[in-house]
């Protein structure tokens, strides 16, 4: 088999987290199969919840979209989309979710809305969704995104979804009642707020990725861990359901 | 009582240049027949609201029907950007629109508030956001616990259209499968209209279905093959590939105007 990419290697990374997790909330993408392949791998009993209202999904396919067909077949239960986000999201009854993004500070905030000015924007992304809710909500967010300049910035050309705000007791002045974000995973590593100050920091690299890259490629100031340590790489269980699910 | 009429029918008698439309369906049961309909009605004056505005919006907004949108999702599920939603904000193409947009969970309440003809809804949300800054939403104290909560306003559009499996001969209507939130957007709206696969003698029970009685609707019309290329579910399935082949026809104004002529002007309905 051949070597792990960087892509597949973030993906088994995020997938690890949901060893012991009972649900996770996903969107498409990227996170969708990590939590998929979650379940292939680590947890079958994890509960996979879609935004369309599809909970205890078991789709063999990786979807295009929240909701696909297969989703709601194979779903423990099918829900609106009021009661998706007031009884469930909003009460706190799922404990993971995975968000993208296309911009992350370093409070772990995520603009998903416009780049450039709200009125005037250069680039006019899809918006919030679900996101904000959701990461007020749940126990924990894991963030999955590409690790460049232009999506780990100083500062967000717009506030969508709030991680740690401004840092150390903002989300208690908010009044948010999940946690907060745990991790930002990435194609070259793995940032973790420090737990005094809330700002990501590199605690893991990919094998044979180098601390300044990470650096150069991160738009803030980037603080690296004392204990830095490096991701262990796919294993080939993980690596080969990975490709046999991208394959279905 | 809702009339069983032709789509053609239903959209001229329900439909007015200047109305606030609500199409819904999420990803599941799009009404993209009716939204079909509409631009071949040619209308410019729409006030378009709707969760996720998906390839339907896309095109009403890409034609000029559309003077403002109300969303609270505006990509193409999976795939990545809606480009005519993109260049009508980015570059005023074929005309400006007016945005308000919100959080799902912000849509969602308020189409709930709506249904349930109150002034307001109510959530955990918006706070810390720039959005709150950009859209209508207030903050105000619970007098029993003082917790700071978001309100938002109820959504009462002039017209709600949703698609359905099946619907009776007196216009009752089921649907199953991701329900969405077409039951709030139906009870919200002061016009109804539900397009459907089929029309049978009498409905019967599925597991996870949802019951529109015809004396909430105005109109039923049959539609079938009307959700595509989204899907009804047990009746068509969703096509996958058009999502992605959108991305491609939608991406050039010339090729999206082209596309738009062949495949709905040209396009006849009884």
């Amino acid at each position: 088999m051949s070597a792990a990419t960087a892509e597949e290697t973030q993906t088994v990374v995020a997938a690890r987290r949901l060893e012991r997790a009972r649900s996770v909330f996903i969107g498409v993408g990227r996170p969708s199969t990590a939590a998929i392949l979650a379940r292939l791998v680590h947890n079958p009993d994890l509960v996979l919840v879609y935004e369309s209202g599809t909970i205890g999904a078991k789709p063999f396919h990786i979807p295009l979209s929240i909701g696909d067909g297969e989703l709601a077949k194979t779903a423990d239960l099918v829900v609106s989309v009021p009661e998706m986000f007031n009884y469930w999201i909003g009460a706190g009854r799922v404990e993971v979710a995975f968000l993208g993004a296309a911009q992350v500070d370093r409070f772990a905030n995520l603009n998903s809305t416009v780049i450039g000015d709200y009125d005037h924007p250069t680039t006019r992304l899809p918006g919030a969704g679900g996101a904000p809710e959701i990461a007020a909500g749940c126990s924990e967010v894991v963030v999955i995104a590409p690790h460049n300049a232009r999506t780990l910035v100083e500062r967000l050309d717009f506030v969508t979804t709030v991680g740690y705000g401004d840092g150390p007791g903002s989300r208690e002045r908010l009044g948010f009642r999940g946690g907060g974000p745990s991790a930002l995973i990435t194609d070259l590593g793995v940032l973790e707020p420090d737990p005094r100050t809330c700002e990501l920091t590199l605690t893991a690299t990919l094998e044979g990725v180098a601390v300044e890259e990470v650096v150069a490629k991160t738009g803030w100031d980037l603080k690296v861990s004392e204990r830095l340590a490096t991701v262990e790489p796919p294993r080939e269980d993980e690596l080969s359901a990975l490709r046999e699910l991208l394959a279905r | 009582m809702a009339e069983l009429l032709t789509l053609s029918e239903a959209i001229t008698e329900l439909v007015h240049d200047g109305d606030s439309v609500a199409l819904e369906g999420f990803t599941h049961l799009i009404p993209f027949a009716a939204g079909h309909e509409l631009i071949r009605r040619r209308l410019t004056d729409l006030e378009l609201i709707r969760m996720t505005p998906d390839i339907v919006y896309d095109q009403l907004i890409g034609v000029g029907a559309a003077r403002k949108l109300v969303f609270s999702y505006g990509g193409n599920p999976g795939v990545g950007s809606l480009h005519r939603f993109r260049d009508a904000i980015e570059n005023s193409w074929p005309r400006p629109v007016e945005i308000e947009e919100h959080s799902h969970a912000g849509m969602a309440n308020r189409y709930q508030a709506g249904a349930s003809d109150l002034p307001f809804g109510l959530l955990r949300g918006y706070r810390g956001t720039d959005l709150a800054d950009h859209t209508q939403v207030a903050f105000i104290d619970c007098p029993f616990t003082g917790e700071t909560l978001a309100a938002v306003p109820a959504l009462r559009p002039d017209v709600a259209v949703i698609h359905a499996q099946e619907a009776d001969r007196a216009g009752n209507v089921q649907l199953w499968g991701i329900p969405g939130v077409q039951k709030e957007a139906v009870l919200a709206a002061k016009r109804t209209l539900a397009t459907v696969e089929r029309i049978v003698d009498e409905l019967e029970p599925r597991a996870g279905g949802v019951v529109i009685p015809s004396w909430v609707l105005d109109a039923v019309a049959l539609a079938p093959g009307g959700s595509r290329p989204s899907y009804s579910l047990d009746v068509t399935e969703r096509d996958n590939p058009f999502y992605k082949q959108w991305d491609v026809i939608s991406r050039d104004r010339a090729s999206f105007s082209t596309w738009i002529d062949e495949h709905v002007h040209a396009a006849v309905r009884a």
